[in-house]
């Protein structure tokens, strides 16, 4: 029998959740509660208290193209990205899966890149693929403007998109190196002994079988791309949203409207209209691609 | 329907030696039992040929063909797994199909065979389940049936069994044989159950230690072990090993104070060497009291057919099978009788078994001749 231990006062236990309970209460539910304050209210140009104004400011961000652009870009960033993150990751988990020699120092190389930030990543990158140097430059001579992200919008969030999917393929790496390894082997020499060569062994019985890990990767990495720290903070840094709104993903629009246009009523709306389609999406990912997965 | 050479074969997981130069050779169509202790390397054994591991010297030759560098699915083997290894995300007929799909049978053939297979081992009306949702028997047979349907040259199995309850084995083990009747194939059985591998076995390899202990067919091994690692592995109870020595003079060994009797000739061949004398506990026999081995019995064990009394003599564990009318209880002791021509001879230091006549002496008629009269009977 488990034993529990009963608290005979009541301000003990209150005590002892009280750290946690101000965190919570400080940097979650209080900006949820200002989020919500601010996006049904507007300020007053002259000040003054805050007018409530009912759904005014969805109806402006709505009806601005600028931010039906955010959208899709966020869509596009959010799709692809997580797309290619969970395809590297896989493959490069299944090579390592195989223990080839050398397979120890590629699971602790793939994995290096999630441990840089995402800023630092992108900064990096911006320099790797700058039109002007090094490989875009050889890619530019064959004929100009080939690659050049600070040109054209569609360039600048392939730019984006390539520094989200190399930092992130660590990521689903080691969920699914993890996953592999839970496969029994067995069932891969099985395959063998039937006929199936590595790379049909893999998509007719490791892939299935991966079918939670991948779920599970697919929900986080769209979260992810939709409003992750480094969804934003590589954007940032390296095309600050540019050229031409090219690559402004909803959460940088938001920030950027808050923090530069200092709109926070518009912004705030625009925070409940994303976590809206994250929900919708999360939503869809359970009630559709769940039941499909094979829990044995 | 293949042969398997086995030439000199090892296996090393990295610096450890795990098989230390094997040498087999298995007949077209011969049911062959490896049996073992765990960790003998039996599996590592198998996997080699199977081509699941790598072969770090010598050579494995299947229907003549060495085949150390081809990929498991060219060398025409299947394999039933311990654990199975179905595909928890196929159906039954998945499951049973798959080579098939692999190696791109139309699909109207393939549901042809798959039927066809399932209805040899008796799941035709399971096709649509997933292995979650059949007992253990059955998955045992979705792995049989997976290996029957490529028609093989060579069935591997290990220890298939092992996961079942003691009835479905009995039953299971009768189906492995008739199917084995039926298609021939070459099957090799690894399997730690000596019960198993005395009654599949056309041809049994005792394993020990990375090491060949004999080949043999199992009644000649269970009647000739070839040393005391197989004596003591094969029979249930094991047989009953004592070192001593042999004296010439009285052609006897001693046991715990007691003078045993052994055939003359073997006393005279074995000249007074030290030996491990063995019996197998069928083979003893109560006697009078004064007579024999005085044993006191420590418990008595009850088989049904049978009673098997465990004592110790000269301090070992000492176990003899007597009738199940036989009147004995723990505490009491019984005079126990070795017949000489039931005991083995073994190296004392090899452990090996030591054949007679031994070769090179030779026996002089006047004794030959007093050994025949030898009253064995003075026991009994
Ligand atoms: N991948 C491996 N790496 C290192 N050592 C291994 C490996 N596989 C097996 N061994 C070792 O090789 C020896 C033989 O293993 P093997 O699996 O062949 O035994 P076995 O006879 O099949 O035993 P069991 O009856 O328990 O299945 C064991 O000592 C085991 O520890
Ligand atoms: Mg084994």
């Amino acid at each position: 029998m488990e034993k529990r231990a009963v608290f005979k006062s009541w301000w003990l236990p209150v005590l002892f959740a009280l750290p946690q309970l101000v965190l919570i209460l400080l940097f979650f539910y209080w900006p949820v509660a200002a989020v919500v304050n601010w996006a049904f209210t507007l300020e007053p140009p002259f000040g003054g208290a805050a007018e409530f104004v009912g759904f005014a400011n969805f109806r402006e961000a709505l009806s601005d193209p600028f931010y039906w652009n955010s959208v899709v870009v966020s869509l596009i960033f959010a799709t692809v990205g997580p797309f290619f993150c969970i395809f590297i990751g896989l493959t490069l988990a299944l090579a390592v899966d195989r223990q080839l020699p050398g397979s120890g120092f590629f699971r602790f190389f793939y994995i290096l890149p999630f441990a840089i930030a995402g800023p630092a990543a992108g900064m990096a990158f911006r320099f790797i693929l700058s039109p002007e140097r090094g490989l875009a430059a050889s890619i530019n001579a064959l004929s100009p403007d080939l690659w050049n992200p600070a040109k054209y919008g569609s360039h600048a969030l392939a730019l984006v998109i390539i520094i989200f999917i190399w930092k992130w393929s660590g990521y689903t790496f080691i969920f699914l190196l993890a996953g592999l390894q839970s496969v029994p082997r067995a069932l891969g020499e099985a395959a063998a002994m039937d006929g199936a060569g590595p790379i049909r062994r893999a998509i007719d019985v490791q892939v299935p079988l991966l079918a939670p890990t991948l779920f599970f990767l697919l929900v986080t990495m769209m979260t992810e791309g939709f409003v992750g720290a480094d969804t934003f903070g590589i954007v940032h840094s390296v095309t600050g949203g540019g050229p031409n709104h090219g690559t402004e993903v909803m959460v940088y629009r938001i920030v950027d409207e808050a923090f530069q246009g200092l709109n926070y009523s518009g912004a705030s709306a625009q925070s409940i209209i994303l976590i809206g389609l994250i929900m919708l999406f999360t939503f869809i990912q359970f009630r559709f691609i769940e039941k499909r997965v094979h829990y044995k | 329907m293949a042969d398997i050479q086995i030439r000199a074969v090892r296996k090393s997981y990295g610096k450890t030696p795990t098989l230390h130069g094997i040498d087999l050779s298995f007949a077209s169509g011969e049911f062959v039992v490896i049996l073992g202790p765990s960790g003998c390397g039996k599996s590592t054994l198998l996997r080699m040929i199977a081509g699941l591991e790598d072969i770090t010297a010598g050579d494995i030759a299947i229907d003549g063909r060495v085949v150390n560098k081809m990929e498991p699915r060219e060398r025409g083997c299947a394999m039933v797994f311990q654990n199975y290894a179905l595909y928890p995300h196929m159906t039954v007929a998945g499951n049973i199909g798959y080579a098939l799909k692999v190696s791109g049978v139309p699909k109207a053939e393939r549901e042809r065979r798959i039927a066809e297979t399932a209805k040899i081992v008796g799941l035709q009306d399971y096709l649509e389940r997933r292995p979650a949702a059949l007992s253990g028997g059955q998955r045992q047979r979705v792995a049989m049936a997976r290996a029957i349907i490529r028609e093989p040259k060579v069935f591997l199995f290990d220890e298939p069994l092992s996961n079942l309850d003691a009835k479905l084995r009995v039953t299971m083990r009768a189906e492995i044989r008739k199917l084995h009747q039926r298609l021939s194939a070459t099957s090799v059985f690894v399997t730690h159950d000596q019960v198993e591998a005395m009654t599949l076995a056309d041809r049994l390899v005792v394993m020990n230690r990375g090491h060949v202990e004999q080949v043999g067919r199992p009644l000649d091994i269970y009647h000739r072990p070839a040393s005391t690692f197989v004596a003591s592995f094969i029979g249930a109870p094991a047989m009953n090993l004592f070192k001593t020595r042999t004296e010439v003079e009285t052609a006897t060994v001693r046991l715990d104070g007691a003078a045993i009797p052994i055939d003359p000739l073997v006393a005279h061949a074995l000249q007074g060497r030290d030996v491990i004398v063995g019996i197998r506990p069928e083979q003893c026999r109560l006697t009078r009291e004064g007579h024999g081995i005085p044993a006191r019995i420590d418990f008595v064990e009850e088989l049904g057919v049978g009673r098997v009394i465990h004592c110790e003599i000269a301090g070992e564990a000492f176990a003899a099978a007597v009738a199940e009318d036989a009147e004995v209880a723990a505490g009491d002791t019984v005079w126990l009788s070795l017949p000489p021509e039931q005991l083995h001879y073994f190296d004392a230091e090899s452990g090996r078994r030591i054949e007679f006549p031994l070769p090179g002496t030779d026996i002089p008629a006047a004794r030959s001749s007093a050994s025949i009269t030898h009253p064995t009977g003075v026991l009994s």
